[in-house]
């Protein structure tokens, strides 16, 4: 089932990326974006709030004095407030959904996974809480609705709704309450946010700027089109007729009178219960073996911590007697065995003659075993242009692409890859073109490797590709699973490219460069 | 792709993005209350009597007490369930007997129940038995003209002087 959602979403993801290309595809940024409406609402909501009066008569009032004297101001920015809070249900949810498809829940993500959870409740509690402030007749529905539906709970001694049952029950210093409980829970909100993104290292919380720009315009646009407008102002003494419900907070409210209370307790009781407990039923049976440090290989650069995707590496006071001052320590709960911390290591050098092992390598991909791999496949090319394809499991199989003329391997993630592979493959003439293939770009499966590599090649981040690796023998190629249009292109174009270029000494003289300098950095 | 289509395409998915958002946070309207009906809200908090009338111990009773313990006056917590029952037009609309809440049965027994109605002029019967024995404690009758979508309120004092009992609000 999920593997049939997940061609789905390929194919749908694919539909956006031709508009928008891979960097700027939204759906590869519903967590970002997210982020960026939470702030959009913020802004707004301090606006706001400069304008709002809490009492009965007062908050009605002033809420339509915003809307309809300020129009341009008041009015924009209640609309913003209102559309941006919607648009956080939409891709948020989308954001769960799309964790879920792809199976990014379980293992070492529970914890974002967990903790994203808790957020969707705090999320409906901000909106909702927010459209009582407004005490129109559909704040009104809301307030006894949510009385009506805690009621059903056996907390209370009397009964919540007994507090709206006539007019003179409501009084000013409820608003005040509602006003302070609309600043307290998002703080709570945001504190959460901080705590869902704590796990991964560089975690995404703003949009690429041309896509928080383009949401923002689409917003405003709504804004001016379609304002957010009241209900009449609230009477507790007449019941709500006919109800201009926002879907995406209120949904579940026309459940509590088609069902009952105990039945919408049970559906989100037990939707929230089934997703918290997603990712331990629905967990691989097999884990992969996570990253080993080797000691005696390790100068305690802190590569591997600064570039591990999700913080699974942290550097602690060296134990070995060796002069260094720090050495790696891996978390076994949070290392993704992605094998991007063997790319970063400096020690990861496939020239040496000695017995290959890395600072940090992944017991079931040894580097030792890499290089022998790649040795095999190189052996058995022929032909004049030859290339060596350096692929990703998470993304097009490359091995589809092996011929005489090229040899595949596939790696946990692209940027487990040590750029010195590249320089190692292309010396002696053994091939005349390199091919890096990963994820589609924005949709790394461990967030960082394409990222990570393509600084590496651009020489920005350590450890560098060497400058006598020309670039124009190297293509790089983000394709997906479904993706071999696109991967045997790429393929195609380097091939033609590099048949252009002269077949003898491909690697240019760099007698200025050093392999590897322990105290390097960034 | 030439970047008119791409352009394009972009504003194609922010312009669906905008009228989801637009089309739902107001649509489709949902009807809470038919046009021709009015609610009645029966709601309210009352203790009942006790099960067992308060009684004066005798001075033998009080010298087995523990001296911190001797009070005259002795009054068993637990008290009577409520009945509840409404009629409209002669029908009964609603019946609920309350149990006091608590450990010992003492608490207040609390009601909250809505109940939608059809518009119009109705005669309501309200009825509340808090004692072990007899009949309802308290009746009310009347009258009543319900607008379409009014609430109407049932309460209940107690200790209201001179006249107890149910109290119709509309």
């Amino acid at each position: 089932m999920r593997k049939y959602l997940q061609n789905l979403l390929l194919r749908l993801e694919n539909v956006f990326n031709a508009p928008f290309g891979q960097a700027l595809n939204p759906w590869y940024h519903l967590g970002a974006i997210t982020f960026f409406l939470f702030w959009t609402v913020v802004v707004s909501g301090v606006y706001l709030y400069a304008f709002y009066r809490t009492g009965v008569e007062e908050a009605y009032q002033s809420v339509e004095r915003l809307t309809h004297d300020q129009w341009y101001a008041g009015g924009v920015m209640r609309s913003l407030h209102r559309y941006a809070s919607d648009g956080i249900v939409v891709t948020m949810l989308l954001h769960l959904l799309r964790n879920f498809i792809t199976g990014r829940f379980h293992s070492f993500r529970w914890f974002s996974w967990v903790s994203g959870v808790l957020l969707v409740w705090l999320v409906y509690i901000c909106g909702i809480n927010g459209y009582w402030m407004v005490w129109d007749r559909l704040a009104q529905f809301i307030a006894v609705g949510t009385a009506e539906w805690f009621d059903w709970l056996p907390l209370f001694s009397q009964p919540l709704a007994r507090n709206f049952l006539g007019q003179g029950d409501v009084n000013d210093r409820f608003f005040t309450l509602l006003s302070f409980a609309h600043i307290t829970i998002p703080l709570v909100l945001l504190l959460f946010m901080w705590i869902h993104t704590k796990r991964m290292n560089n975690a995404e919380t703003n949009p690429p700027l041309r896509l928080a720009v383009g949401t923002l315009l689409a917003l405003l646009a709504l804004s001016l089109i379609k304002p957010a407008l009241s209900h009449a102002h609230a009477d507790l003494a007449l019941a709500p007729g006919v109800i201009r419900l926002d879907w995406f907070y209120l949904a579940p409210y026309p459940l509590l009178y088609i069902w009952s209370p105990g039945a919408v307790w049970a559906l989100a009781g037990g939707i929230t219960l089934l997703l918290l407990a997603v990712p331990w039923f629905l967990k691989p049976r097999m884990r992969p073996a996570v990253a080993e440090v080797h000691l005696d290989n390790c100068n305690g650069c802190s590569r591997c911590a600064e570039d591990c995707p999700y913080s699974a590496i942290v550097m602690r006071p060296r134990q070995d007697g060796r002069p260094y001052a720090l050495q790696p320590v891996v978390d076994p709960n949070l290392c993704a065995s992605c094998g991007i911390c063997t790319g970063a290591c400096p020690y990861s050098m496939p020239f040496r003659s000695n017995e290959l092992v890395s600072g940090i390598e992944l017991p079931d991909h040894a580097l030792a075993t890499l290089r022998v791999d790649v040795d095999h496949a190189l052996a058995g090319l022929r032909g004049d242009v030859r290339v060596m394809v350096f692929g990703c499991d998470c993304a097009y199989d490359v091995r589809a692409l092996q011929s005489e003329e090229v040899a595949a391997l596939s790696l946990p993630c692209i940027g487990m890859l040590p750029p010195a592979f590249i320089d190692y493959v292309l010396r002696d003439t053994r091939v005349n073109g390199v091919m890096i293939a990963g994820c589609r770009e924005g949709d790394c499966q461990y967030r960082l490797g394409i990222r990570w590599t393509k600084l590496r090649l651009a020489r920005q981040r350590v450890p560098h590709l060497r400058r006598r690796v020309p670039l124009q023998r190297i293509e790089c190629c983000w394709a997906g699973i479904q993706d071999g249009e696109r991967a045997r292109a790429a393929l195609s174009a380097l091939r033609a490219r590099i048949a252009q270029l002269p077949q003898a000494a491909i690697l240019e003289d760099d007698t200025r460069e050093h392999e590897f300098k322990p105290g390097d950095k960034n | 792709m030439s970047h008119l289509l791409k352009y394009l395409g972009q504003g194609l998915a922010y312009a669906l993005f905008a009228v989801v958002l637009g089309y739902f946070s107001t649509s489709p309207e949902y009807t809470h209350l038919p046009a021709d009906s009015a609610l009645v809200k029966l709601s309210f908090n009352h203790a009942a009597q006790r099960k067992k009338p308060c009684h004066e111990r005798t001075d033998a009773e009080l010298a087995k007490l523990a001296p911190n313990m001797r009070i005259r006056k002795d009054c068993p917590r637990e008290r009577s369930d409520v009945v509840v029952e409404l009629e409209m037009d002669g029908k009964q609309l609603y019946h609920v007997v309350l149990h006091p809440p608590g450990l010992s049965h003492d608490g207040a027994a609390s009601i909250y129940r809505r109940l939608l109605v059809p518009a119009g002029t109705h005669r309501f019967t309200a009825r509340l038995k808090d004692k072990e024995e007899g009949d309802f404690s308290f009746v009310r009758e009347e009258n009543i003209t319900l607008a379409a979508g009014r609430v109407m309120v049932i309460d209940f004092k107690a200790d209201v002087p001179g006249a107890p009992g149910f109290i119709f609000k509309n």
